[in-house]
């Protein structure tokens, strides 16, 4: 195609210009142009365009790739996708420079004598099978484990799961979903009995009010941000960004609203009691569709090994819900808080305006938080009580960070307790699986092991001997890390590790494969709405790198699983999706077969009778309602959902005389996750090209740092040295500081506190204390 | 005036590093299109596309270098018959 940069720099202009006739089109659907975008790019002759979900984030925007002689050289929106309609962010279109970095792995190394060497793939993975095989002789089979992604995509997630769970019979399955969307998962289980929103993306075309808890959605989810402003553009709705932290999404907002951390709890729950104090409550539909319940309190915070915690409900009524509310006025929240009454009662204004339509949004800022179950019930109650649910503009509405946290590790189950469908603990869920896993129902354990965290600290322990880590890079982003560091690297350890690139975390493995990414291979992701989005191989993988779902078969098969692991070569991805299909072959969650999801940008489940569900639980677009009313919780045995007592709970360490600031972790525009991708696009890395700690300014001037400055913070748990950005990309709030985790030489979870929520398990990466100082 | 929606994933590219095709969309004051196309169409590094039936523009720019590229935005947004104009895309040329 580029025979000489003059073609190249036509080809980009033109690119540039259809970029911009697609917003334009975004904009004024009537537009006319002389030209059209599909002619304009008809004349790129070449280029093949093929459509895949982006890599990144779980937005799941589609993408239209052009690939050129074998190799991906162009990306642009799909303008027919109805997630991100022809446009992308930065990262989304640079993408596929993260395939075609200088250091990419390509041969598998086995250390030898401390020393990596090269080996064929065939010796790597007879090597992987001898020593898990070792191991499970050894130790038992509980001595070893998987951890995955939520960029797994179904099929890898699906053959770990079948391969650990049903063939070996260990539930040693675990993932970095744990560590940023258990807590979603939970909460949906707790409030409705089923996982992920009712919703659907659409409902920003309705919503006349957005509020954003803890959510930088500007920069960790820009397209979908470009909605919401779209919509603000054109019908005038109303932007609240309520957050520890002033952002760019706060800049972009209506209103900014700061709160101290961990007090979102106290300001629901005020909210609750604005809506109930002002009658704003819709009294059909909780009458109708809700029960009320409390759960146990004082919890604790999984600081120490072996902590568990077995949630107890306890059936309470509106009255005594109406008298724990009265603890939660306006004005008492106001001084934990530091939210004015005023603000508060404008927020619980909008959500009780009957003539208003209301989303709320959450990320990491309500999921990576010790009382996270409790938060997620607490925003859901605000839109049980006013009936603002499960139809189009009125939606509590989940996000994800990854691109298939929901379509593998959530649907297919990659954690310890699940199955595809439903739970190790219930029998009738483990025949189901092992029908379909053609293995006896005995070989699936029907006791969970270990959580991620927990995982790690039998890692350490010895209690783990064997860890297969997969498309993930927990040296970097486990929390209180050098205790895990530490653990991994202790002798008697065996570390797989399959990725694309080196990372902190090949440098503790005893194996490494060389993984083909994306679109060097076939498959298909979920994202945030439900919808399974598939891709097909466009580019070959380079050097002996291979899939991570071939990779798992290869082991499956060298382990004895040959008849379980029947797939062939070439339809692989087909077979063990028909075979992934079975386990939700029920209108509750049925997923559309391969030849229509490979027809359009993505399918939403349920897939029933040709047609996504939108809005789950409204029996006018979810023909899985069945009790004759309009809304229908289903996922709870009596239909109703649950509105839960939750209290505020102060966080299991908070700033003292010696470490007096707030630590808040995160991530930026430019850089997806650990970075191992992203730092490695040059134009994203020239953005931004390392680490930093943010500060607020009076907290600067007070110990004289200016941005660019060295900083000290230290922890409980460990230090670091960072440059200092003062009023730069984000501005904490005073005694905080912020410090993004992309940087794999600026390793901020080595301060980070490992405790999580006990109902989900899940790290608190947001709140911990450090003292600050200039170096 | 907000920050038009189509414009905020991209925005954050301006001043960081250089790309030197951009696109953007011009929004002319009303009653203006007709004097922004010439205006716009008499800037050598620039293309421009009007839209047929909306007063929106379509511009298209190509600079060699930041210097320039910071030039040229300071000269489009000094016409006084442009409303606003919003950043798109951009693109990035390797060298070799």
């Amino acid at each position: 195609m580029y025979n000489s940069l003059t073609d190249r720099r036509n080809f980009m202009k033109k690119m540039a210009t259809v970029s911009a006739m697609t917003a334009a089109i975004a904009l004024f659907p009537d537009i006319l142009f002389s030209g059209e975008p599909e002619k304009l790019l008809s004349e790129s002759k070449g280029l093949d365009w093929k459509r895949s979900p982006c890599r990144f984030c779980g937005v799941g925007c589609s993408l239209l790739i052009g690939i050129e002689n074998g190799r991906a050289v162009a990306v642009r929106g799909d303008p027919k996708s109805p997630v991100n309609r022809g446009l992308c962010c930065v990262k989304g279109y640079h993408s596929i420079l993260s395939m075609y970095a200088a250091d990419r792995l390509t041969k598998p190394l086995v250390k030898k004598k401390g020393e990596y060497v090269e080996t064929s793939m065939a010796e790597a993975l007879d090597w992987v099978a001898f020593n898990m095989k070792q191991t499970i002789e050894t130790y038992g089979k509980d001595a070893v484990s998987i951890y995955g992604s939520g960029q797994w995509t179904i099929p890898d997630g699906y053959v770990a799961s079948k391969l650990f769970k049903g063939c070996i019979g260990t539930n040693n399955v675990e993932c970095n979903a744990r560590l940023c969307m258990a807590t979603a998962v939970t909460g949906f289980l707790t409030s409705f009995g089923l996982d992920e929103p009712m919703g659907c993306y659409e409902d920003i075309d309705h919503a006349d009010v957005f509020v954003l808890w803890g959510n930088n959605m500007a920069e960790m989810h820009p397209v979908l941000f470009s909605r919401l402003l779209d919509q603000r553009l054109r019908r005038g709705v109303t932007i609240i960004d309520f957050a520890t932290r002033t952002t760019r999404t706060s800049m972009a907002a209506d209103k900014s609203i700061l709160f101290n951390p961990q007090t979102d709890l106290a300001v629901a729950n005020a909210i609750c009691y604005e809506i109930v104090k002002n009658n704003w409550v819709n009294e059909v539909f909780v009458n109708r569709h809700c029960n009320f319940r409390k759960g146990l309190t004082q919890m604790g915070y999984g600081l120490e090994d072996h902590y568990r915690f077995k949630e107890k409900a306890e059936k309470i009524d509106f009255e005594a819900y109406k008298k724990f509310l009265a603890n939660y006025t306006a004005e008492k929240v106001a001084k934990l808080s530091g939210v004015s009454a005023k603000d508060i009662k404008y927020m619980a204004a909008l959500y009780g305006d009957p003539n208003k339509r209301v989303m709320s949004f959450w990320c990491m800022g309500m999921n990576q938080h010790t009382r996270g179950t409790w938060i997620q019930n607490l925003v859901y109650n605000i839109h049980l009580l006013t009936g603002k649910i499960s139809s189009p503009g009125n939606s509590p509405f989940s996000l994800t960070g990854q691109p298939s946290a929901c379509g593998t590790t959530r649907e297919v189950g990659t954690y310890t307790h699940r199955l595809p469908h439903g739970v190790v603990t219930d029998e009738g869920d483990r025949a189901l699986a092992a029908k379909i896993w053609n293995v006896p129902v005995e070989n699936i354990s029907p006791r969970p092991t270990y959580h991620a965290v927990e995982m790690f600290r039998a890692l350490d322990r010895g209690d783990i001997r064997f860890m297969w880590i997969q498309v993930t890079n927990p040296m970097v982003t486990m929390p209180k890390l050098n205790r895990y560091r530490n653990g991994a690297e202790k002798a008697g350890r065996f570390i797989v590790v399959s990725d694309v690139y080196p990372t902190p975390t090949t440098d503790i493995a005893d194996v490494i494969l060389p993984a083909a990414m994306w679109i060097e291979r076939e498959g298909m992701y979920g994202n945030s709405e439900r919808r399974t989005q598939y891709f097909e191989q466009m580019v070959e993988p380079p050097g002996e790198a291979m899939s991570d779902t071939w990779q798992l078969i290869e082991v499956a098969r060298r382990l004895g699983f040959k008849a379980q692991f029947y797939y062939e070569k070439e339809t692989h991805i087909e077979e063990i999706y028909a075979e992934y299909r079975q386990h939700h072959d029920n209108e509750h969650h049925n997923m559309a077969p391969l030849h229509t999801l490979r027809s359009q940008p993505g399918v939403m489940w349920p897939y029933v009778g040709g047609k996504s569900t939108k809005w789950r639980y409204n029996s006018k677009y979810d023909p899985a309602c069945t009790n004759g009313e309009a809304f229908h919780f289903y996922g709870k045995p009596d239909g109703k959902a649950i509105i839960w007592q939750r209290p505020y709970e102060s966080p299991p360490e908070s700033p003292d005389e010696t470490y007096p600031y707030w630590l808040c972790t995160g991530r930026v525009l430019e850089h997806w996750h650990s970075g191992s991708m992203t730092r490695r696009i040059p134009i994203l890395h020239r953005a931004m090209p390392h680490g930093y700690v943010e500060l607020n300014i009076a907290d600067a001037k007070r110990l004289q740092i200016q941005t660019g400055d060295e900083v000290k913070l230290t922890s409980r748990r460990g230090e670091i040295i960072l440059p200092a950005a003062v009023n730069q990309r984000g501005l904490p709030a005073p005694m905080q500081v912020f410090v993004p985790f992309f940087d794999e030489d600026m390793l901020i979870n080595e301060l980070t506190l490992d405790a999580f929520d006990p109902i989900s398990k899940q790290p608190d990466y947001k709140k911990c204390a450090v003292s600050v100082e200039k170096v | 005036m907000p920050i038009p929606y189509y414009c905020l994933s991209n925005f954050v590219h301006t001043g960081r590093f250089f790309m030197s095709i951009k696109s953007y969309l011009a929004h002319p004051h009303k009653g203006k299109k007709a004097e922004l196309i010439r205006a716009i169409s008499n800037i050598a590094q620039c293309e421009v596309i009007p839209a047929k039936n909306k007063d929106v523009l379509i511009v298209v720019t190509d600079t060699e270098n930041k210097t320039a590229d910071d030039e040229l935005r300071e000269r489009l947004e000094n016409i006084k018959t442009l409303q606003l104009l919003v950043m798109v895309s951009g693109f990035d040329i390797p060298k070799k």
